[in-house]
C-alpha cells in the first residue's frame, strides 16, 4: 500500500505540472491542446540543457547539485516557453484557431523533441543526473510509512506541490488573478477596465507552458529515473483531462493529480488481475473525466464551468 | 508641445483593422506566400540541419511521394483516408461544434467492423457480412458521436473537451477487445480477412471510389441542402437560428451522427476493407490531422481534398524520400517539417481576415515610396517601350498613367495625394 501510495504521487506530479500550466493558460481564456508537445519539448530542453552541462565539465561527476538542477529547470522552462510563444503568437496576435494550433504544436513538439534527442543529447549522461533530481531529505527513510509517502520524493514533486498553491493563491486571492480570470470570462469587459488584454494572455500562455514543459522533465529525470521515453504526450492528454476533473482550480489539482496518478499505475500495482482488466482499468481516468464534465455541465453552477470565453479569439474591434 | 507632436507620442505605428472582404484570388494568393515561405524557412532548415541543398531536398521529396507504381497508390490511399476523417468532421465544425473525437469515431466504426468478421467469417456468404459489417460501423460512429452531442445539447457540455476522452476510452475498450481475443499477450489481431475486400484486385480501390463519391455528396450537402443551412445558422449563431425557427437541439444532434456514421464507414474502409483486422492505432492520429485540413480549406470540401493531398504529399514524401535518402531513424523530422507549414499557412491566414493601418505619417512616406517605386517601373517600361516605335510609346504612356491612377486610388487621403503630386514635380 505505501508502495503504491508513493508510486501514485510520484506520476502524479508529472499530471499536476501540465495541469496547473494548462489551467493557467485556460484562465486567460486559451485551449492549449499542444500540452502533450509542450510537455515532450520541456523535457527535451531540460535533457539537453543538463547534458550540455555535464558534457562541458571535466569530470561529469562533479556536478554540483545547484547549479545542475538550476540549469535543467531553467532550459526546460525555456524551451517549453518557445512553444508557448509560438502558440501565443498564432492565437493572440494572428488569431488563429486554438484548436487548430495546438494540435499542430503537438506535431511539431514530438517531432523536435525525438529529432533532438536523437541527434544533439548524450543519452548516457541523464542516468547520473537523475541522480541529482531523485535525492530526497536525508531522514525521509526514519519517519516510516508517512516519511516514505510524502517526504522520499525528488525536489521537483515539491516544487510542482509549491506551484500550485501559490497558482491558486493567484488565482483566488490577487488582484492579478481577478484580472486574468476577467480576461477569461469576457475579453472585451476587461478590455473596458482597463485591462492589457493582451499582455495578460502572453504572460499566463507563457507561464504556463514553462510550468507544463517542466512536467515533462520531471518525468524523464524523476518517474522514469533519467531513461528517455517516448510517449510523454499521451500523459499531456491525461494533463488536460485532469484540468477538468479538478474544475479549474489549482488547489484541488494537487489531490486530483495524486488521483489519476493511482488510477494509471492500478493497473500495474494491483496483484492478481489478468492484462485485460488492466486495459479496463487504464480506461477509468478518461471515464472519470467524462463524467466529471457531464455532472458539472448538468449542476451548471458558475464556478464549476469552464472560463466563459475559452477557445475564442479575442479582437477589440468586434462587437 | 504641439498637436503633432502628442499625435506621434500617443498613436501608435499601426493597428489592426478588420477587412471588409477580400476576393477569392487574393486570398489564395496570401496562402500561397504563406506556402512559400514555409518552404524557404523548410529549405534553410534542411540545410542546417541535413546539410542538403533545397534542390535535392524537394526532389526527393517527389521521389519519395510519386517514385513508383506502389507509391503512388499508397499516396491515393492515405489521401483518400484523411479526407475521409475530414469529411466526416466538416459538417460538425461547420456548425462550430468542435469534434475532436474523430479518431474515437473512427475506431469504433473499425471495432463493430471487426466483431462482425471475427464472430461471422465464415459462417455466412459474404453477401451478407459485408452490408452487415457497413451497418454496424456506420451504427457504431454514430453512437460514439451522437453521445457528446445529446449533452451538448441538452446540457452545454464542452464538446472538445469530451470528445477529446472518448477517443482514449475507445482506444483502451479495443486494446481490452484484443487481449480478450487473443490471449497469447501478443496484443495484436491477425487479419480475419488476408488482404481485405478486393475490387479489381486491389484493396485501395473501393475505398477512393467511396470517398470521391463521399467528397460530392458533402459538398452538395453543405451548399445546397436545406439541412446544410441549418447547421450553418446554428454555427453563426444559435440565437438567430432559435429565432428563426430552427430547432438547435436537434440540428446539433443530427449534425453530429451524420459525422459520427461518415467516421465509422471510414472506419469500416480502415478494418473491413484494406487491413482486415484492427489496432487501437488503426485511425493513425488522422482525427487530429483532418482538423488542420478542414480549417485551412474552410470547410470546402473540393478544396479539403487539395489540402489532403498536399499534407499526405509532405508525410509520405518524408517517409519514404527523405527518410530513406538522408538516413534518418525516425519520423522525427517529418513532424517538425509538417508542423512548420502548418504554422506558417495558419499564420497567414490572419492577413485574410485582417489588415494593417498604419498611422497616418508613416502611411504617408509609405505611399510616397510606393508611388516613386511605380514611377520608375512606369518610366523603365517606357524607355524600352520607345525603343520598339511609336504605337508601343503610346503604350508607355499609358502604363505610367496607370500607375499615377494606381497611387492614387490607394492613397484615398489627402496626405497621400500630396505624396504623388510631389512626384509629379519632381519629374517636371
Amino acid at each position: 500500500m505505501v508502495v503504491f501510495l508513493t508510486g501514485a504521487i510520484a506520476l502524479g506530479v508529472t499530471f499536476l505540472f501540465g495541469c496547473v500550466g494548462e489551467i493557467l493558460t485556460e484562465k486567460a481564456g486559451h485551449l492549449n491542446l499542444g500540452i502533450p508537445g509542450i510537455m515532450s519539448v520541456g523535457a527535451m530542453g531540460g535533457c539537453l540543457g543538463v547534458s550540455l552541462y555535464m558534457g562541458a565539465l571535466s569530470d561529469p561527476n562533479n556536478a554540483s547539485y545547484i547549479l545542475l538542477l538550476l540549469i535543467g529547470i531553467l532550459s526546460s522552462a525555456f524551451f517549453a516557453g518557445i512553444m508557448g510563444l509560438i502558440y501565443a503568437f498564432l492565437t493572440i496576435s494572428m488569431r488563429a484557431n486554438q484548436n487548430v494550433t495546438g494540435l499542430i504544436l503537438t506535431i511539431f513538439g514530438t517531432g523536435l523533441t525525438e529529432f533532438v534527442m536523437e541527434a544533439k543529447v548524450d543519452r548516457s549522461l541523464l542516468a547520473k543526473a537523475s541522480t541529482y533530481f531523485t535525492q530526497s531529505l536525508p531522514f525521509a527513510g526514519k519517519l516510516g510509512w508517512f516519511g516514505e509517502i510524502f517526504l522520499s520524493h525528488g525536489i521537483l514533486v515539491y516544487i510542482a506541490i509549491a506551484i500550485a498553491i501559490v497558482a491558486a493563491w493567484l488565482l483566488q486571492k490577487t488582484r492579478i488573478g481577478l484580472s486574468l480570470r476577467a480576461v477569461g470570462e469576457n475579453p472585451a469587459t476587461a478590455d473596458a477596465a482597463g485591462i492589457n488584454v493582451t499582455a495578460y494572455k502572453y504572460a499566463f500562455t507563457l507561464i504556463g507552458a514553462a510550468v507544463a514543459g517542466m512536467g515533462g522533465l520531471y518525468y524523464i529525470m524523476d518517474y522514469l529515473k533519467g531513461s528517455w521515453e517516448y510517449g510523454i504526450d499521451s500523459l499531456g492528454w491525461l494533463a488536460i483531462a485532469l484540468v477538468i476533473f479538478t474544475l479549474w482550480r489549482p488547489d484541488l489539482s494537487i489531490l486530483g493529480s495524486f488521483v489519476f496518478g493511482a488510477l494509471y499505475i492500478a493497473s500495474y500495482s494491483i496483484m492478481g488481475i489478468s492484462f485485460a482488466q488492466m486495459q479496463l482499468l487504464k480506461m477509468l481516468p478518461y471515464v472519470v473525466t467524462v463524467i466529471v464534465l457531464i455532472v458539472t455541465s448538468i449542476v451548471g453552477k458558475k464556478e464549476t464551468q469552464p472560463p466563459a470565453s475559452l477557445g475564442l479569439s479575442y479582437f477589440r474591434e468586434d462587437r | 508641445m504641439n498637436n503633432e507632436e502628442v499625435k506621434k507620442l500617443h498613436e501608435p505605428l499601426f493597428h489592426i483593422e478588420k477587412r471588409g472582404g477580400v476576393s477569392k484570388k487574393k486570398a489564395w494568393g496570401i496562402r500561397g506566400i504563406g506556402i512559400l515561405v514555409a518552404v524557404v524557412i523548410v529549405s534553410i532548415l534542411a540545410a542546417i540541419m541535413l546539410q542538403a541543398d533545397p534542390f535535392t531536398f524537394f526532389g526527393k521529396m517527389f521521389e519519395g511521394a510519386f517514385g513508383t507504381t506502389n507509391r503512388i497508390w499508397n499516396m491515393l490511399r492515405d489521401t483518400a483516408i484523411l479526407l475521409g476523417f475530414a469529411l466526416a468532421i466538416v459538417p460538425a465544425f461547420r456548425m462550430r461544434f468542435w469534434n475532436l473525437g474523430a479518431n474515437g469515431q473512427v475506431l469504433m466504426g473499425a471495432f463493430a467492423c471487426t466483431v462482425c468478421m471475427f464472430y461471422l467469417y465464415g459462417k455466412i456468404p459474404l453477401g451478407v457480412l459485408v452490408p452487415l459489417m457497413v451497418i454496424s460501423s456506420v451504427a457504431a460512429g454514430m453512437l460514439w458521436a451522437a453521445i457528446p452531442a445529446v449533452f451538448k445539447a441538452f446540457f452545454n457540455t464542452n464538446e472538445s473537451l469530451f470528445t477529446l476522452m472518448m477517443n482514449y476510452i475507445a482506444e483502451s475498450l479495443v486494446t481490452f477487445t484484443i487481449t480478450v481475443w487473443v490471449p497469447n499477450g501478443s496484443g495484436s489481431l491477425p487479419p480475419i480477412i488476408p488482404g481485405g475486400l478486393k475490387l479489381f484486385d486491389n484493396a485501395y480501390i473501393l475505398p477512393i471510389l467511396i470517398i470521391a463519391l463521399l467528397t460530392v455528396g458533402m459538398f452538395f450537402y453543405l451548399r445546397i441542402s436545406k439541412q446544410g443551412y441549418e447547421l450553418t445558422v446554428v454555427g453563426e449563431s444559435e440565437n438567430t437560428a432559435r429565432y428563426i425557427g430552427i430547432n438547435v437541439k436537434k440540428v446539433i444532434i443530427r449534425t453530429l451522427a451524420i459525422s459520427g456514421a461518415i467516421c465509422g464507414l471510414v472506419g469500416f474502409l480502415l478494418s473491413g476493407c484494406m487491413s482486415g483486422t484492427i489496432n487501437p492505432q488503426i485511425h493513425s492520429g488522422y482525427g487530429f490531422t483532418a482538423i488542420i485540413v478542414t480549417w485551412l480549406a474552410q470547410f470546402n470540401p473540393l478544396v479539403m481534398a487539395g489540402v489532403a493531398f498536399l499534407v499526405i504529399f509532405v508525410n509520405r514524401g518524408m517517409k519514404s524520400g527523405i527518410k530513406p535518402a538522408f538516413g534518418l531513424t525516425t519520423e522525427a523530422f517529418a513532424n517538425i517539417v509538417t508542423g512548420i507549414i502548418f504554422f506558417c499557412v495558419l499564420a497567414f491566414e490572419f492577413f485574410i481576415v485582417y489588415k494593417f493601418k498604419y498611422r497616418s505619417d508613416v502611411e504617408e512616406k509609405m505611399n510616397a515610396f510606393k508611388a516613386k517605386f511605380k514611377k520608375k517601373s512606369a518610366a523603365k517600361v517606357a524607355t524600352e517601350a520607345t525603343s520598339d516605335g511609336v504605337v508601343a510609346s503610346e503604350s508607355a504612356s499609358e502604363a505610367a498613367e496607370k500607375a499615377n491612377g494606381a497611387g492614387d486610388a490607394e492613397n484615398g487621403e489627402n496626405a497621400a495625394e500630396k505624396a504623388t503630386e510631389e512626384v509629379n514635380k519632381e519629374e517636371e
